[in-house]
């Protein structure tokens, strides 16, 4: 009796597990993606989601200067100026400015001078800026007011603050107009010691008094600064300020196209510099406050990062030109609609590529780059050469979109040193030789997947100067032929190998085999490869590389003492000028001598002559004369070997809209469209769970029990022989 | 025991001195407070003048160890190695050299979700290994024990890595049952918690399973199991009652000491997830060469499994009347 009601509870219990499961299973049915990483109630909004890889650590734009944090800031804050998101070649628009900067030449005692006056007399350069009147700050609890006008939290108690985990947890905020003072307020920030940023050294050099001003503020609060006045920024009514410069520098406009030049309420500083507040973790580096089209709502890097449309955007609309073949392309359907169009963006950390590129694939994220790992899987070459995506990203209606970015990787040498460096023809020669059998077009198929472009010479496409077809060839190292350029024959290089003393790779005076070394800071396993190849390019020859491997540290102090002899680095542009290129190999740059960002220490004096006419030039017929011609000491001297300018691959699925790359502007998120309808759709589709093989492992779970409880039943009814 | 307690918390002391004085001496023969500054700074702009600057700001401009231009105690006070390591006695971690953050706070907002994956896997996986393994105890010397032997070397014999790629690809792409990877607070954890606790059970049950095995075939030989089968207890009875009792100590001594270091988290699995927790925080800071996290994150570990290994020594007085702390 006993035995048979257990059995019946047994089989109610089980029967009861049996309808559980089937109530889980039926209930995860009824939501097609159990797989959805996001709420299911944002499923239909206009929410973009992005990734990120890396934790910005600034969001002060006085401090940040890294493209992560930039990915931020630049849609939080506003400098003056943009870049138009569609016309090439890039070009500065207003952005909070009513126009474009009007540029007033003084000379040394102050008076102005005409336009078209000599470089020699210009002492001063005056910027002066007018903003629109009526632009807002984001809702703020730095701008919250009481009734009486005071604010509400410049002066919270340690017990308030103590109580504070976020600041969202002060609940009321402000905002007030944006007025020119903020602007001035900013680069006087640039120049406090306590603040550390990057381009405050460099920015001595240019604005006038900021030396000064920054020796004065030293030992001064942040918001202390506010009223002392820096001699060349002044504000000159509500909404127009002048900033004024050192000689002639027609490159500072595209400065004031950066994050550094964006407006900061002296209310920001007064709040975040309260005591215990950084024992929180809220700083100004954590909660931005800006005029931007979004406001960052959630700040946790470890996790997550979100920006929410502005309530008090200033209204500013899709542009309603571009260049030829925009509007075919549909880049001007949004003409004149009023931006942005996305209500919130979602970051999400994603440290590995692995889930990422799934997560992309499961349309979870809008976009995605392509690592190695994922590349043939997504990219594939025609005959002719040209990337096109596989098939199995077109069926999923996936866009490939590829850019020349405006970056340059180069093999440099150390111009000072005995081998490789100096002045002479046989070190030119050698220089040269090297350049020629260096193969960074195989570099560029073997370890780049074919992203990227051979360089020709010291600027990348897109930027003015910049040379195509038969004249931009850098004719040391190619030849042009059929057509394109092709890398001068081997045979070329050993003859300028034995024109320089070094026959087949032997030095004619010591009759070694001549030896050189290459610092690097690549020594991981991954880089091995890369680092042979590169040994087998200086063995066609006859040379020997030596790869000396050292830590980053190691490597800097090396670069800074002038003990390396050749070694590979870049350059990312900062604005779209050939200055910015150029300042690269100017002698006053370099590196030993001066602390520059002249690497290898190159000095020609023709060559310093030139930029500095071509530098102070507006963009025409001299000045491009004149980048010719320093293109063409460049590639004679050889100081570097023009390595490649690499090509962003990015994929965004086909909902992704207004789309065009924009390698100078940050900010292009306000001209973002999602299609969310399509994007709900396609999601639903590509994400439906799979029950089956689940049930199936469970049932053959419980089969191969069955011989396991037959083996112990056996087991305990056995006797004792 | 109080007193015993007292004199294992007073030996820390000096032991974690000493890791401490470890951290600075491997860290600084690596690093140069100029080369920190110069990685802060990034590479474009730098200037000698930046670089003093961040150092003067962040307090490595002084000395490492002595301040021979300082006066009496100040040549020990007025160090780099002094103001960096005291607050560090009374958890005053300071503030992070890179991003300006208070690492207190960092720790405490990201030691949650690290712990919101190690204690489901550390309970669910001690389950799964004691259960397996006392099958395998049940099942001894015939095909199945054999067959779990084998399966178990095949399991620990893969990487860790394939568990978390391969688990990924199965469950989170294949079959689409949980999100790939993400996190989120409260009760919507449980969703981005399932694939990672199934794989970190999954990827140790091959070792965990032995070890265990080990210990209660050792332990199923001794006399009172033999004296309680003659008593008529079944085998089943017999194992989980008594043996597993008995095969306690050597577990406990697994587990309770790496109870503290559960909130340090596990680098791959938290990476490979993006589960937001602290598995990360010390590579990175190294990685970026931030001393003030190095020298908090490793003072944390060390004072964790310091405590660690002195709860495992109380427990074996609570598990064992036998043990007695003295």
């Amino acid at each position: 009796m006993s035995s048979l009601l257990s059995m019946k509870m047994y089989a109610d219990q089980a029967r009861t597990l049996v309808l559980i499961v089937l109530a889980i299973i039926l209930g995860a049915c009824a939501d097609s993606r159990l797989n959805n990483p996001y709420p299911q109630e944002e499923g239909d909004q206009a929410v973009l989601y992005e990734s990120f890889s890396e934790r910005p650590k600034h969001l002060d734009p006085a401090v940040a200067y890294s493209s992560n944090e930039y990915a931020f800031i630049a849609q939080i804050y506003e400098p003056p100026f943009q870049y138009h998101y569609l016309k090439r070649p890039y070009e500065l628009t207003p952005l909070t400015a009513t126009g474009m900067p009007e540029i007033e030449y003084l000379n040394a005692r102050g008076d102005k001078l005409a336009s078209t006056a000599n470089d020699s007399d210009i002492a001063y350069t005056d910027y002066i800026i007018e903003i629109q009147p009526g632009i807002r700050y984001q809702p703020h609890p730095v701008l919250a007011k009481n009734a009486q006008g005071d604010y509400l939290y410049h002066h919270l108690t340690a017990a308030q603050i103590d109580q504070l985990g976020t600041l969202q947890d002060l609940p009321e905020s402000g905002s007030r107009e944006l007025v020119a003072e903020d602007y001035v307020y900013q680069i006087k920030r640039l120049a406090h010691p306590k603040i550390q940023s990057p381009i405050a050294e460099m920015m001595k050099n240019y604005i006038v008094g900021f030396d000064e001003f920054s020796k004065q503020v030293a030992d001064k609060q942040k918001f202390e600064i506010k009223d002392i006045p820096m001699e060349g920024v002044t504000a000159l009514d509500r909404y127009q300020y002048r900033i004024r410069i050192k000689g002639k520098y027609p490159q500072f406009k595209f400065w004031l196209a950066m994050p550094f030049f964006a407006p900061m309420p002296w209310e920001a500083d007064v709040f975040y510099e309260q005591p215990g507040l950084d024992d929180k973790n809220i700083t100004l580096d954590w909660y931005p406050i800006g005029t931007g089209p979004y406001f960052l709502a959630e700040n946790n890097p470890n996790r997550r990062m979100i920006l929410l449309k502005n309530p008090l955007f200033h209204l500013e609309t899709y542009p309603s030109e571009g260049e030829p073949g925009d509007k075919e392309k549909g880049l001007l359907a949004d003409a004149g609609k009023p931006l942005p169009f996305i209500d919130k963006v979602v970051y999400m950390l994603e440290k590995e590529t692995i889930p990422y590129w799934n997560k992309f694939l499961q349309g979870y994220y809008d976009a995605s780059g392509i690592a190695s790992d994922n590349f043939d899987q997504a990219i594939q070459f025609t005959g002719s050469g040209a990337a096109t995506l596989t098939e199995a990203m077109r069926e999923k209606g996936i866009q490939l979109e590829t850019a020349v970015t405006t970056s340059i990787f180069y093999l440099g040498f150390n111009m000072l040193d005995a081998t490789v460096g100096g002045d002479s023809e046989k070190a030119r020669k050698l220089r040269q030789a090297i350049a020629i059998a260096v193969d960074y077009e195989e570099y560029i198929a073997i370890f780049a997947n074919g992203r990227g472009v051979a360089a020709q010479g010291l600027i990348p496409p897109g930027i003015y100067g910049y040379a195509e077809g038969k004249d931009g060839v850098n004719p040391y190292v190619y030849d042009w032929k059929d057509g394109k350029a092709q890398r001068k024959s081997i045979e070329v290089a050993r003859r300028l190998m034995a024109e320089a003393g070094y026959p087949g790779g032997i030095d004619s005076k010591t009759q070694q085999a001549l030896i050189l070394y290459f610092d690097t800071t690549s020594v991981s396993i991954d880089d091995r490869p890369r680092m042979n190849w590169y040994r087998k390019q200086f063995e066609k020859l006859g040379i020997k590389l030596v790869i000396r491997g050292t830590d980053y540290n190691r490597f800097q102090q090396k670069m800074r003492a002038g003990n390396a002899q050749i070694f590979f680095w870049g350059w990312n542009a900062d604005y779209p000028d050939p200055e910015n290129f150029f300042f690269l190999l100017y002698g006053p740059n370099a590196k030993v001598a001066h602390g520059g960002e002249n690497a290898g220490n190159y000095q020609n004096p023709e060559f310093d002559r030139l930029f500095e006419q071509m530098r102070n030039m507006e963009n025409g017929e001299q000045r491009y004369e004149i980048i010719q011609q320093l293109q063409e000491l460049v590639r004679r001297d050889a100081p570097w070997v023009f390595g490649f300018h690499p090509k962003s691959f990015s994929l965004y699925h086909g909902w992704y809209k207004n789309l065009k790359p924009n390698l100078m502007a940050n900010n292009q998120l306000k001209y973002t469209r999602i299609d969310t309808t399509a994007r709900a759709e396609k999601r639903a589709a590509w994400n439906k769970p799979v029950f089956w093989p689940l049930l199936l492992a469970i049932v053959v779970f419980m089969l191969l029990l069955i011989p396991a409880v037959l083996a112990y039943r056996r087991r305990v009814r056995e006797t004792i022989q | 025991m109080i007193q015993y307690i007292i004199r294992r918390v007073l030996y820390a002391f000096p032991l974690l001195m000493g890791v401490n004085i470890l951290t600075f001496v491997l860290f600084f023969i690596v690093n140069s407070p100029d080369d920190m500054a110069r990685m802060q700074l990034g590479q474009k702009h730098v200037t000698e003048q930046a670089v003093e600057n961040w150092k003067q700001q962040r307090g490595y401009d002084l000395p490492l160890l002595w301040n021979s231009k300082a006066e009496g105690k100040e040549k020990l006070t007025q160090t780099i190695f002094y103001q960096k390591s005291a607050g560090l006695f009374l958890f005053r971690f300071g503030i992070s050299d890179s991003d300006r953050r208070n690492i207190a706070a960092d720790i405490q907002q990201r030691m949650w979700p690290s712990l919101a994956v190690a204690l489901p896997t550390l309970i669910v996986g001690l389950l799964v290994n004691i259960t397996f393994a006392l099958i395998m105890v049940l099942f001894r010397n015939s095909y199945l024990e054999h067959a779990g032997v084998v399966l178990c070397v095949i399991l620990m014999s893969v990487s860790s890595l394939f568990y978390i790629i391969g688990g990924q690809f199965l469950i989170g792409k294949l079959l689409r049952l949980v999100p790939i990877s993400g996190y989120e607070g409260g009760f919507s954890a449980l969703k981005f918690l399932i694939l990672p606790v199934l794989i970190g059970v999954f990827s140790a049950i091959g070792a965990n399973v032995r070890w265990y095995r080990t210990l209660f075939l050792e332990e199923v030989e001794k006399d009172y199991v033999r004296t309680a089968r003659a008593k008529g207890l079944s085998e089943t009875r017999t194992l989980f009652r008594h043996v597993l009792k008995n095969a306690m100590l050597p577990i406990l001594t697994g587990v309770v000491v790496v109870l503290p270091t559960l909130f340090m988290g596990s680098l791959i699995m938290e990476s490979f997830f993006s589960i937001p927790g602290l598995g990360s925080y010390t590579i990175d800071a190294i990685n970026s060469q931030d001393f003030a996290i190095v020298r908090a994150m490793v003072f944390l570990g060390s004072v964790l499994y310091v405590i660690g290994l002195l709860l495992t020594d109380i427990s074996y007085t609570l598990v064992d009347p036998r043990v007695r702390l003295s």
